[in-house]
């Protein structure tokens, strides 16, 4: 998270931004690879109604942590309203990944921290920008590898084997057709393929 | 650089956005919580729905998705496969240790599109 969030303070800092803008987009959105994007935008001040729909296309997977997060733990309004706003990806990938073991304090204390390294991390990479001479190209492949290791941990045993198929499949007929917005089309195309595999799967234990 | 008054708007925007996509499927939970058809999805869900993360970062780095027609050429797709093969391959290889894949293949990524 640290070595992410510098490089996204190098790419503030490479695009021409103050510095600042780095922990406040931080703090606003909270979510690594919608900031990444975030940053050209704002660099070439891109309108308003296009930075809300790029930050709801990219951030829509949200929707789906809600099924799984253990929310319920957290009693304290104002603890929940936080573990709200904290539930990035990797809050659920790690939740999502070792079920059944978490406590408040143990979820709240995670999402903190997540919260200072990444923060932090921009700040550390802001810094460093300003001792740079010049832009680094290639930074941003952080995100693309984090997410490549994030996707290898949870699909460890062949149970995932469908999922992992059917997501591909979906990536690719929207990578194909509507290369614009792949990323959005293959997540609703991802949850229709899984709603198919779930009502062949109950057609088939009702007929056994 | 953009004025101040801009950026506030596009820090509100984002952050009204995010909170909302995290906070309101919550509201509808508690009667999909009991369905069998949320636990199957859930269950199935996140391998490859990080998957999805993963191609969708990676591919305008091979000229695809949104980054199509952007002048990528064969030598940039080799060096993104490259450094890919880096992050799998040291994180299969090395313990499953996320820092040290993402730092070395980053780190691969950064040199081959620099140097090479």
């Amino acid at each position: 998270m640290i070595p992410l969030g510098m490089a996204f303070g190098l790419l503030v800092i490479q695009a021409g931004l103050p510095g600042w803008i780095a922990p406040a987009l931080s703090l606003a959105a909270f979510a690594g690879s919608a900031e990444l994007l975030l940053v050209g935008m704002i660099a070439t001040a891109a309108p308003l109604a296009g930075i809300a729909l790029t930050a709801f296309l990219i951030n829509f997977r949200h929707v789906f942590y809600a099924v799984s997060f253990p929310l319920h733990l957290v009693r304290n309004p104002f603890l929940k309203a936080y573990s709200l706003y904290a539930l990035t990806d990797e809050a659920y990938a790690l939740t999502a990944s070792s079920p059944g073991k978490w406590t408040q304090s143990r979820l709240l204390t995670l999402q903190a921290s997540y919260n200072v390294y990444w923060v932090g991390g921009g700040v550390l990479g802001v810094l460093l920008g300003g001792l740079m001479p010049g832009p680094i190209k290639g930074l941003d492949f952080a995100l693309t590898a984090l997410f490549v290791t994030l996707a290898l941990d949870a699909a460890r045993s062949k149970r995932e084997i469908p999922s992992v198929l059917l997501a591909a499949g979906a990536f690719a007929i929207a990578v194909l057709l509507v290369p614009g917005s792949a990323l959005f089309v293959g997540l609703v195309l991802f949850v229709a393929f899984l709603a198919v595999r779930y009502l062949v799967g109950k057609a088939r234990s009702y007929r056994a | 650089m953009p004025s101040p008054v801009y950026i506030a708007a596009v820090l509100a925007t984002v952050f009204a956005v995010d909170l909302g996509l995290r906070a309101l499927p919550f509201a509808f939970l508690k009667p999909l919580r009991e369905s069998a058809a949320v636990n199957a999805l859930s269950l199935w869900m996140p391998a490859g729905l990080l998957l999805i993360l993963a191609m969708s970062t990676f591919a305008p780095l091979v000229g695809l998705g949104s980054g199509a027609g952007t002048g990528v050429g064969s030598s940039d797709i080799a060096k993104a496969f490259i450094a890919l093969g880096v992050t799998v391959g040291v994180h299969l290889s090395c313990g499953r240790r996320t820092l040290l894949s993402v730092g070395l293949g980053t780190a691969a990524y950064v040199a081959l599109v620099n140097v090479v």
